[in-house]
């Protein structure tokens, strides 16, 4: 799985929680919580599904690198080994 | 129809889930209908067999109007009175096996586990999946749509003769006049709150760190679905709390507070679309962290995709708001009507905490209580705040 395709699934994920969102316009950078308006369900049920679609484990203490699109692809490329 | 909240006055009827002659319990869902609040599911009172249903799907009716006629176990053939005239107002008296309304303070329907899994809203129209998918990727409202396929199905070619119909002003009209309902409907409340409940209002900042550290070290043991959010604490702490206190908990009626033995703790949910609601998760006391996580996730999700049921919205005892991590630091809570109390949470700050003559940094939590006069003062509400932060020292025995 390459970076782009993270990517993808990380917005189509993010789109099942705030559907009205247009993920596209969103800046990489800029705190997910913040500019979609993710509370702490939004957040732990968008963890669940990645960790259920990618198998991977993420540790609570790991949460705050997962806060912005740019930060869940870094963070999900290092646990999957994607490229 | 009931009442699944002081602010509402009238529900449309969408669908009738059963038929007459069909066999009922307590607590099945008989019928859906729509509020301002979204599609709630109706749950029967009683058990017994359905007779008749008086009010056509389509129908708004007023609260209170009688829909269907239930007979009960071991009850002859029911007397039927004529069905009430669209939209009349509620026979002043009901047939003896009619479904009241709900009452003021039901047992807790406490479903016994596994609890059901979190789902969807159940489906009032036949729609295949891919049809669904392209509904809510377009926005659509499934109601609006006319179906072609078998049984009156909703399929793709609908959804797509429905999009090219769909002006985008008139969506955009749509969803504005939803969220317009939905705040009228809160103000109706509030402003009855304020009109009629003499608040009082305390505060206590509770020390969240031995809590925290409790959750920490218990979600690291856990995997990713099974670990536990620190508001599951504040809610089963409040529940327990409120044992103590019992004046908290439950309704004020006719000039009387009628209290409840079980805890359903409204929370108060935010809606992605505008707006506010405050279902309930049933008998918190009884129930076990996990369970409690696990209602709360439920009743979060189906809040949001409009598919509560109608006991979560009637019959919240006690209303907790818990403004999260992106909230301020505390809240004054408006109590909704016909409860007595409301307890509010801010978010946890770090903050200078002095103990035992030292000072060092704490994670806390400012809890606030808006209590009802007629019901309590505050030296009873006093404790019980002091009680939900004593229960807080001791998470691992929440």
């Amino acid at each position: 799985m390459n970076e782009q395709e993270l990517r993808e699934i990380v917005k189509r994920t993010l789109h099942r929680i705030a559907p009205e969102v247009d993920l596209d316009s969103i800046d990489g950078k800029t705190d997910l919580r913040e500019e979609i308006d993710l509370d702490s369900m939004d957040l732990l049920n968008f963890f669940v599904a990645l960790h259920e679609q990618l198998k991977v484990d993420i540790a609570e203490t790991d949460y705050s690198r997962l806060t912005t699109l740019d930060g869940c692809v870094q963070y999900l490329r290092e646990k999957t080994g994607a490229v | 129809m009931p009442s699944l909240g002081a602010d509402m006055e009238a529900g449309t009827l969408v669908e009738w889930r059963v038929k007459p002659g069909d066999a009922i319990h307590r607590g099945d869902i008989i019928c859906e209908v729509v509020t301002e609040k979204g599609d709630i599911e109706v749950e029967s009172w009683l058990t017994g067999t359905v007779e008749q249903l008086l009010v056509q799907v389509g129908q708004k009716v007023p609260v209170k109007t009688l829909m269907a006629l239930i007979r009960t176990e071991g009850e002859g053939a029911a007397a039927v009175p004529p069905a009430p005239a669209p939209s009349a107002p509620a026979p002043s008296a009901p047939a003896p096996s009619a479904p009241a309304p709900p009452a003021p303070t039901p047992p807790a329907p406490t479903p016994s586990a596994p609890l059901p899994a979190p789902q969807p809203s159940s489906e009032r129209t036949r729609i295949s999946p891919a049809a669904r998918k392209r509904i809510e990727a377009a926005g659509l409202d499934a109601s609006t749509i006319v179906g072609s396929g078998i049984g009156g199905a909703i399929t793709i070619a609908d959804v797509e003769k429905a999009m090219s119909a769909s002006q985008p002003a008139a969506r955009a009209e749509s969803e504005a006049t939803s969220v317009t309902a939905i705040r009228r409907a809160i103000a109706r409340a509030m402003a009855r709150s304020k009109r009629e409940i003499p608040h009082y209002y305390l505060s206590q900042t509770i020390d969240m760190s031995r809590a925290l550290s409790w959750l920490e070290r218990e979600n690291s043991a856990r995997e990713l679905p099974r670990r536990l959010l620190y508001s599951v604490l504040l809610l089963k702490a409040v529940a327990l709390a409120v044992r103590e206190v019992p004046e908290m908990n439950g309704f004020w009626q006719d000039d009387h507070w009628i209290g409840s033995d079980a805890v359903h703790a409204g929370v108060a949910t935010s809606l992605r679309s505008g707006g506010l609601i405050a279902p309930a998760i049933h008998d918190v006391g009884g129930k076990s962290l996990d369970e409690v996580m696990h209602a709360l996730q439920d009743l979060v999700n189906r809040a949001r995709s409009s598919g509560l049921r109608s006991s979560e919205l009637s019959d919240p005892t006690i209303t907790v708001t818990s403004l999260g991590e992106r909230g301020c630091d505390s809240v004054m809570p408006i109590i909704y009507p016909p409860q007595v109390a409301i307890v509010g949470f801010g978010r946890v700050v770090e903050q200078a905490w002095a103990e035992n003559g030292m000072v060092g940094a704490r994670r806390v939590i400012h809890a606030t209580l808006g209590g009802d006069h007629r019901a309590s003062d505050g030296h009873r509400g006093a404790l019980f705040l002091r009680a939900v932060d004593s229960l807080m020292q001791s998470p691992e025995q929440l």
